[in-house]
């Protein structure tokens, strides 16, 4: 299979980028070959997006160069990278949800004559490229923003492949998907292999890049720190090199003891949820959540927060059913929901640091109405010190932050406001292994203080390291719940994908 | 591992496309049936209001709104919104009158009225995206301007003009007469269909949606959304010039005080039919219809003796409702 040697795809020579006084990007080299998986590994914040976004032309290199098939490279903007081949998916899908699938696909080179539209060829294409990636089932009619993630991804990149790129980004691809939409893209890019594609594919999830990478990058602090071949490369190791001292304890156990019921669902079903639940939460336990995406978690934290309509059924808050609820009533009650969604609405992000973590509850900063600032400042201070947020002032905007300081921003908000039973929805989504360490070893530290954690999680391992017993939903329905000891992977993806536990 | 179902999550509804579709236009036509069903069992006016000849003057009286309807709804398809629509008109119409009284022949004086129109649209339009300004603030500023200007050509009063034929544009009983409606309500029905063609049928007409639904995207795609919002707002720019004309030929002078507010008319008109003013969304059947909505109204609360405020009271919990509906139905889909 290997010819002597094809020149590579796209080769960066010493690239590197600097914003102010840190070095985003400190002379990186980096090869593509064709057709290849290239996985881009390294901590939040370690230089990957910054890589690729002087990939794409959104952002000036500047020092370094690029060629793509050995002719020199230098985009003036995405649509100048876009037009040399080079096709992003971002984790925020670049999509019109007015448009239907097709009229996305062709935006931009519609065919037609003179302006006339001619619908027919374009369906034709569209549906062409739809079978190529095995999902002629999406209807080039169908609204973009009626699909599900995993189908907009489907549609983003049908699109690349009509734009007949030769490199491929995907950043996070699975980060929003089901097991089983991931299983699905796997055998696409699979497939836009064959078609001499290359991908360059970005993710933290390690076992899912063993899968279907070929060769790796590992970044850190903005430096290749290692590359190599994926076969013959154990994950340990290239842990090691992303966070570049001895890899300890992935799951940090913190003792904690059960105490009594905190919060109970009897029969409590939510305008969006497909049927009633029924569970208990003790104060100091850590409960998880498995499921697949749209198996009604996210729906069930909702409803218990008074996001959603509580149709039916009730919540026994220490000891007192209440059914309707307001997020407000919430708090009030001592719930503290972490959003799935940190960008969209677990965060203000253009508000300062200290905003955002006093939002829920400004009352120890008011006097005669008034917030004083410098004690609210102090406050969010210390909790940047107390959670090890990186960050240069707690007036500091929220929106320039790493994915996993935002997420430990979005957590000192709940802890701020003292909150005894914690949703949290996907706290680690998206976030870097250290970050992630931490968060689970301050979800123990909860526990241990007696609180409450309701710990919803796409992720098996970390909700078998972490939690105390696990539920698993499947469409809308609870299929069991057990110590954590009595699952494994397999039996807790049986359980979310078909509906059955195995015994055991 | 194979999966046991081969369908993806969330893919289904999307045959629901061309029903939804259908629906959107649906909801603005039962509202205006039942408008005008209310006049129709209403015993005092219902002779008179039922008549051919009414049906007519309402259609005649809808020009003007429907014209920079159709010009709005392209906007405010695109995301974005035209402040200046009503000022624009009067301005059209100070110049068509102008120039008539100046001893131009009337076709020329048609022309430069539109044109003007279209000048005023282009100023916004370029405006908006060289100096990438809020389209609210930009109109907010070409409508004092084009009003200004309006009175200071007119000299602060109205202006005669002979009468020619382009008085005769929206003349009720229209010569020849197998016409049947003033040549005004057929100028808006040709260009009704040419906008929903464009809108439907062009590439032109897909980039307004795109730009409207997701403007980054569409710039991504290589759209040149800069060119094309220019394009939208010279295209209802010219919209205004045409009704600006109507309007001076439903008054045969040229009043530089007219239409005054029109632009929140016609923009409810947008609404009702079904636009959205985050953009993506909105079609030129449902502005028609949005417009004949407000138009019978108008018509019915005057026959019925109603006083100004009752109408005004009335147009505005129509705004509400029609939003609300909408909002409601879209909650349904989710």
């Amino acid at each position: 299979m290997a010819n002597p040697s094809p020149p590579p795809v796209l080769r960066m020579a010493g690239v590197g980028k600097t914003y102010g006084a840190t070095r985003a990007l400190d002379d990186v080299t980096f090869e593509l070959r064709r057709g290849e998986v290239h996985a881009l590994l390294g901590e939040n914040g370690a230089g990957k997006s910054t890589m690729m976004k002087i990939l794409s032309g959104a952002v000036a290199p500047d020092a370094g160069r690029m060629f793509i098939e050995d002719r020199p490279y230098a985009p003036a903007d995405p649509l100048d990278g876009l037009r040399s081949g080079i096709s992003m998916i971002y984790q925020e899908l670049n999509l019109a949800p007015h448009l239907t699938v097709e009229e996305n696909i062709m935006l931009g080179r519609e065919v037609h004559s003179l302006g006339w539209l001619d619908r027919r060829a374009m369906k034709a294409r569209v549906r062409e490229a739809l079978e190529f990636v095995h999902h002629p089932e999406i209807s080039p009619d169908a609204q973009v923003g009626k699909l599900s993630v995993g189908a907009k991804q489907v549609v983003e990149i049908a699109r690349t492949l009509l734009n007949k790129s030769r490199i491929l980004v995907m950043d996070e691809p699975t980060s929003s998907l089901s097991q089983e939409d991931s299983l699905r893209l796997f055998e696409i890019i699979r497939r836009l292999k064959t078609q001499d594609v290359s991908v360059i594919y970005i993710s933290h999830f390690l076992e899912e890049v063993q899968k279907v990478a070929d060769s790796f990058t590992v970044l850190r602090d903005g430096r290749n720190v290692g590359s190599g071949t994926m076969e013959g490369t154990n994950l340990e190791e290239i842990i090691q090199l992303m966070v570049g001292q001895k890899f300890t304890e992935m799951f940090p156990r913190v003792p904690h003891e059960k105490g009594d019921v905190a919060v109970a669902l009897k029969d409590m079903k939510g305008t969006r949820m497909a049927s009633p639940i029924s569970l208990a939460l003790a104060k100091g336990e850590i409960l998880g959540i498995a499921g697949l995406i749209g198996s009604g978690r996210t729906e069930m934290l909702r409803t218990m927060f008074g996001l959603d309509a509580m149709e039916s059924g009730c919540l026994v808050v220490s000891g007192v059913e209440t059914a309707k609820g307001s997020p407000w009533v919430r708090i009030g009650q001592g719930f503290g929901l972490l959003s799935e969604d940190r960008q969209g609405e677990g965060l203000a992000l253009a508000l300062s640091l200290a905003d955002n973590v006093t939002l829920s509850d400004f009352s120890p900063y008011l006097r005669l109405g008034l917030l004083r600032v410098a004690r609210q400042q102090k406050a969010a201070g210390d909790w940047i010190a107390r959670l090890k947020i990186k960050a240069r002032s707690p007036v500091q905007r929220v929106l320039g932050l790493s994915g996993g300081n935002q997420q430990k921003v979005a957590l000192a908000r709940l802890l701020h406001q003292r909150a005894k039973v914690l949703l949290l929805d996907e706290p680690t989504r998206g976030i870097d292994v250290v970050s992630k360490a931490q968060i689970y070893e301050w979800i123990g530290e909860l526990a241990r203080e007696g609180k409450a954690v309701l710990f919803v999680s796409s992720y098996l391992p970390e909700l078998l390291g972490v939690c105390d017993r696990i539920a698993v939903f499947h469409r809308g329905g609870l299929v069991d719940v057990r110590d954590a000891s009595r699952w494994d992977a397999q039996s807790l993806m049986a359980a979310a994908t078909v509906g059955r536990a195995p015994s055991g | 591992m194979k999966t046991p179902s081969k369908r993806m999550a969330g893919v289904s509804g999307q045959h629901k496309g061309s029903l939804q579709k259908a629906l959107n236009v649906l909801g603005p036509f039962i509202g205006l049936i039942f408008v005008v069903a209310i006049f129709a069992l209403m015993p005092e006016v219902r002779d008179r209001f039922l008549r051919i000849g009414n049906f007519k003057s309402v259609a005649t009286q809808s020009v003007i709104v429907a014209l920079g309807a159709l010009g709005m709804t392209l906007i405010i398809i695109s995301g974005g919104i035209d402040l200046s629509a009503g000022s624009n008109i009067a301005l059209s119409s100070v110049i068509a009158a102008y120039a008539i009284n100046a001893g131009a022949p009337p076709v020329a004086g048609l022309v430069l009225g539109v044109l003007t129109g279209g000048l005023v649209g282009l100023f916004n339009g370029t405006l908006i995206t060289r100096l990438r300004l809020v389209p609210f603030i930009v109109t907010l500023g070409t409508m004092g301007i084009a009003r200004g200007m309006a009175k200071w050509i007119a000299g602060n009063q109205k202006i005669d003009a002979p009468m020619t034929w382009v008085n005769e544009l929206m003349a009720k009983s229209p010569r020849p007469s197998w016409l049947l409606m003033a040549p005004g309500v057929w100028i808006v029905i040709l260009f009704a269909v040419v906008m929903a063609v464009v809108l439907r049928y062009t590439v032109f007409g897909r980039h307004v949606f795109a730009i409207g639904s997701n403007e980054s995207t569409a710039r991504l795609c290589g759209i040149r959304t800069n060119r094309a919002k220019i394009l939208i707002y010279a295209i209802a720019g010219l919209f205004c010039g045409l009704s600006g004309v109507m309007e001076f030929s439903r008054l045969t002078v040229g009043d530089p005080t007219v239409a005054v507010g029109l632009e929140l008319d016609i923009i409810a008109a947008v609404v009702i039919g079904g636009g959205s003013l985050s953009g993506g969304e909105g079609s030129i059947l449902g502005t028609m219809i949005g417009v004949l909505i407000m138009a019978f109204l108008r018509n019915g609360c005057t026959m019925m003796g109603w006083p100004n405020y009752i109408q005004e009271i009335i147009i505005g919990v129509i705004i509400v409702v029609a939003v609300t509906l909408d909002r409601l139905r879209h909650r349904q889909e989710d």
